[in-house]
C-alpha cells in the first residue's frame, strides 16, 4: 500500500517542481532583471513568512482539522508586540510576546476542538473573528510603529550573503517538519489520526492530545510569522495579514494536501509555497496585477481536487479516493 | 431536535429582546420605530445572505464564494445600469438573479457532480470571481453619478414606514420558512443534510439538493449584489470582501450546525438582528465600534461551545467517518 502511494505523490510532487522550472525559464526570457541573486532573493518574501504557517497547517489538514484563525492569530500577536514596544520592552521581549501570543491562541483553538468538542472549522471562524476583533478593539484606526531597531532585524537582516533570516528560517523549520511527519512515529501517526480517527483511537492513539498540540504548534507558528511580518513592516495595523488564512489554506492543499485528511508531503506544501511566491513575484515584474492572479490560484485549487476525480472518470483507473 | 431546535431559538430571541430593552432603559431614543427600522434596513441584506447560506449548510456544505459573487453580480449590474440607464430596474433584477443563480450553480455542479469538498470548490470560486470582477470593470469603480435615479432609488422606496429592502428581507424570510416547513423541497434538504445515506435509500439525491442549495444561494447572493451597490451607491472589485465570514458568523450565533440538518429560518434572523442590534447600539453607549467584531466572536464561540455540549454526533465538516 505504501509503495503506490509514495509512487503518487512522487509524481504529484515533480509535477509542481517542473512548474516552478517553467515558471523561471518563462520569467527569465520575459524580464532580464529576474534571474539575480538580490531579485530572487527580494522575491522570497512573498512566501517565506506564509509559508512558516502552512507548515504546521499542512499537519493539522492532514489530521483531519482545519484552522482559519491563523491570520487572525498573526494579527493578535502583532498587536500584543507593538503594545509592549510602546511600553518599552526590548527585542527579545518582544519575540517572546509575539511566540507566547500566538501559542497562548493556538492553544485556546485546541482547547476549543478537544475540550469544548466544537468541530475545527466553527471553533477558529468564532476566534479568527476573536482575535481579529480583538486587534481592531484594541488599536481601533491607530497604527502602532514604536519599534526598537534591533527588532528589524528579523524581518530585514540577511542571515549569509543574499540569504535572508526569514528564508533560513523557513529551511530550517522545513527540514524540522519534514522530518518529523515522514520519519517519525508521530508523523505516522498524524496521517492514521486523518485517514481513520475513529481507528487510530481504537489502536490507543490519545486523539484529543494530538489534535491539542497541533492546533498549538500552528498557533506558536502564527506567532513566529507575526514577529517576521511586523519587523519586515515595522508597523502594526488590525488588518495586517488580512486575508492570508485563504491564501495559506491555498498552498497547503496545493501542495498536495487532502481536505479530507490522511494525504500530503511536507516537499509538496514548500513546493508550492514557492511556486506560488514566484508566481506572484514574477507577474509583478511584468506588471500584471494581483487580482489576476487570483484568478489563477482558484482555478488551479479546483483542478487539484478534480483532476484525480476526472482521471479516474474517463480512464477508468481504480479509485484513487481524496483520503 | 424539533423541540431543542425551538427552545434554542427562543432563548435567542428573549436575549435579543433583552439586549433591545436594556439598550433602551439607558437610551429611549433607540426603540423608536424609525431606529428599528433602520436596524432591519440596515440588517437586510445580511438576512437575506444568511437565509442562502443556511440552505447550504443544512447539507454539509459551505459557501465561501458568496461575497464574491454578490460583488460579481453586483459589478454586472452595475455596468449594465451604466450603459443603459433607461432600461429601469425590473432587468436590472432579472440580470442579477440570473447572474448570481449561474455563479451559484457553478458551484452546486462542481460539488454534486464531481463530487469536490466544498469548502475547496468555494475557496477557489471566491478568488475567481474576485479575479473576474477586475477583469470586467478594468479595476475602475462605478460611482453614484454613474447610476440612474430609478437603479438608486428601488431600494430606497418606502411602503408603510419600510424601505424596499426592508420588505425584501421580510418577504425573503417568509417565503424561507415556508419553503422549510411546508415544501417537499425544504424538507429533503434536511433530510439530505442530517443523514445523507438514509435520505438517499429514501429516494433523495443529497448531490442534487447540495447543488439546488447552492444555487439558491447564489441567487440570493445575486440579487443582494444589486441591493448591495445600489444601497452603497458604488460598485468596484473590492465590495464585500470578506462579508462571507460575517454571513457564516449570523448563521452559527442562529443556530445552524456546521454538521448539517439542523437550523432554523427564525434562528438565522435573530442571529442577523442580534448582529444588528449590536451594530446600532454601540456607538449609542459610547463603545467603539472596533468592538463589534469582538463581540461577534464571544458569541460564535460561546454559542458554538454550548450547541456542541448539547449534540451528541460531533462530526466536523473535514472528517469523512465519525471521529
Amino acid at each position: 500500500m505504501s509503495t503506490p502511494r509514495f509512487k503518487s505523490l512522487l509524481r504529484w510532487e515533480s509535477m509542481l517542481a517542473l512548474v516552478l522550472v517553467v515558471e523561471f525559464v518563462c520569467f527569465a526570457s520575459l524580464s532580464p532583471y529576474f534571474l539575480n541573486v538580490w531579485t530572487l532573493s527580494d522575491a522570497t518574501f512573498n512566501f517565506t513568512e506564509r509559508a512558516v504557517i502552512a507548515l504546521p497547517l499542512a499537519l493539522l489538514i492532514i489530521a483531519g482539522e482545519i484552522d482559519i484563525s491563523v491570520a487572525a492569530i498573526i494579527a493578535l500577536a502583532s498587536v500584543a508586540m507593538g503594545l509592549a514596544a510602546v511600553a518599552g520592552i526590548d527585542t527579545p521581549g518582544l519575540v517572546a510576546i509575539g511566540l507566547g501570543t500566538g501559542l497562548l491562541a493556538g492553544m485556546i483553538n485546541g482547547a476549543l476542538v478537544t475540550f469544548g468538542r466544537v468541530p475545527s472549522i466553527v471553533a477558529t471562524i468564532g476566534t479568527m473573528t476573536l482575535f481579529r476583533g480583538f486587534a481592531y478593539a484594541v488599536l481601533g484606526d491607530r497604527v502602532l510603529k514604536d519599534y526598537p531597531p534591533s527588532f528589524s532585524v528579523f524581518g530585514q537582516g540577511y542571515a549569509v550573503g543574499a540569504l535572508s533570516i526569514e528564508l533560513a528560517l523557513l529551511i530550517v523549520l522545513t527540514v524540522v517538519f519534514g522530518i518529523f511527519l515522514h520519519l517519525t512515529r508521530w508523523g505516522r501517526t498524524i496521517y492514521a489520526l486523518g485517514a481513520n480517527p475513529t481507528a487510530a483511537r481504537w489502536s490507543g492513539v490519545p486523539v484529543d492530545r494530538y489534535r491539542f498540540l497541533l492546533f498549538a504548534a500552528t498557533g506558536l507558528c502564527s506567532g513566529l510569522a507575526a514577529v517576521l511580518l511586523t519587523s519586515r513592516l515595522g508597523s502594526t495595523r488590525p488588518s495586517i495579514a488580512q486575508g492570508w488564512e485563504l491564501e495559506i489554506i491555498s498552498m497547503v492543499i496545493l501542495g498536495g494536501v487532502s481536505v479530507w485528511g490522511g494525504k500530503g508531503t511536507i516537499p509538496g506544501v514548500l513546493l508550492a509555497a514557492v511556486v506560488l511566491g514566484f508566481v506572484n513575484f514574477g507577474l509583478g515584474l511584468l506588471n500584471v496585477p494581483g487580482i489576476v492572479m487570483s484568478i489563477i490560484v482558484g482555478a488551479l485549487l479546483i483542478a487539484v481536487v478534480a483532476i484525480p476525480v476526472l482521471a479516474e472518470r474517463w480512464w477508468g483507473r481504480p479509485a484513487r479516493r481524496l483520503s | 431536535m424539533q423541540n431543542s431546535a425551538a427552545r434554542r431559538d427562543l432563548a435567542l430571541g428573549v436575549i435579543v429582546v433583552l439586549l433591545l430593552g436594556s439598550v433602551t432603559a439607558a437610551f429611549p431614543q433607540f426603540a423608536q420605530p424609525g431606529n428599528l427600522a433602520e436596524i432591519l434596513d440596515d440588517s437586510a441584506i445580511l438576512i437575506l445572505l444568511a437565509l442562502g447560506q443556511m440552505l447550504v449548510i443544512l447539507t454539509r456544505g459551505i459557501d465561501l464564494s458568496i461575497a464574491a459573487n454578490l460583488a460579481l453580480s453586483g459589478m454586472v449590474v452595475a455596468l449594465f445600469n451604466r450603459n443603459y440607464p433607461d432600461a429601469g430596474v425590473l432587468p436590472v433584477l432579472l440580470i442579477a438573479l440570473a447572474s448570481g443563480t449561474l455563479l451559484g450553480a457553478v458551484n452546486g455542479l462542481l460539488v454534486w457532480r464531481f463530487k469536490l469538498p466544498p469548502i475547496v470548490v468555494t475557496l477557489g470560486t471566491m478568488s475567481v470571481y474576485r479575479g473576474l470582477i477586475y477583469l470586467l470593470s478594468g479595476g475602475t469603480w462605478v460611482n453614484d453619478n454613474q447610476m440612474s435615479p430609478a437603479f438608486l432609488g428601488f431600494v430606497r422606496f418606502e411602503l408603510l414606514g419600510l424601505t424596499v429592502l426592508s420588505w425584501l428581507a421580510l418577504v425573503g424570510t417568509v417565503a424561507a420558512a415556508l419553503l422549510m416547513r411546508y415544501t417537499v423541497v425544504g424538507r429533503d434538504l434536511y433530510a439530505a443534510g442530517g443523514n445523507p445515506s438514509a435520505a438517499t435509500y429514501t429516494g433523495i439525491d443529497p448531490g442534487r439538493m447540495q447543488c439546488f442549495a447552492y444555487t439558491i444561494c447564489g441567487a440570493i447572493a445575486g440579487l443582494c449584489g444589486y441591493l448591495w451597490v445600489a444601497r452603497f451607491a458604488v460598485a468596484y472589485t473590492d465590495i464585500a470582501l470578506g462579508f462571507e465570514l460575517q454571513v457564516i458568523a449570523a448563521c452559527l450565533i442562529g443556530g445552524v450546525a456546521i454538521a448539517g440538518g439542523i437550523g432554523t429560518v427564525a434562528g438565522v434572523v435573530l442571529g442577523c438582528l442580534f448582529i444588528g442590534v449590536i451594530r446600532n447600539a454601540l456607538p449609542l453607549i459610547g463603545v467603539s465600534p472596533f468592538w463589534q467584531m469582538g463581540i461577534n466572536g464571544v458569541v460564535i464561540v460561546v454559542a458554538a461551545v454550548l450547541s456542541a455540549r448539547r449534540r451528541e454526533d460531533k462530526r466536523a465538516i473535514l472528517e469523512t467517518h465519525p471521529a
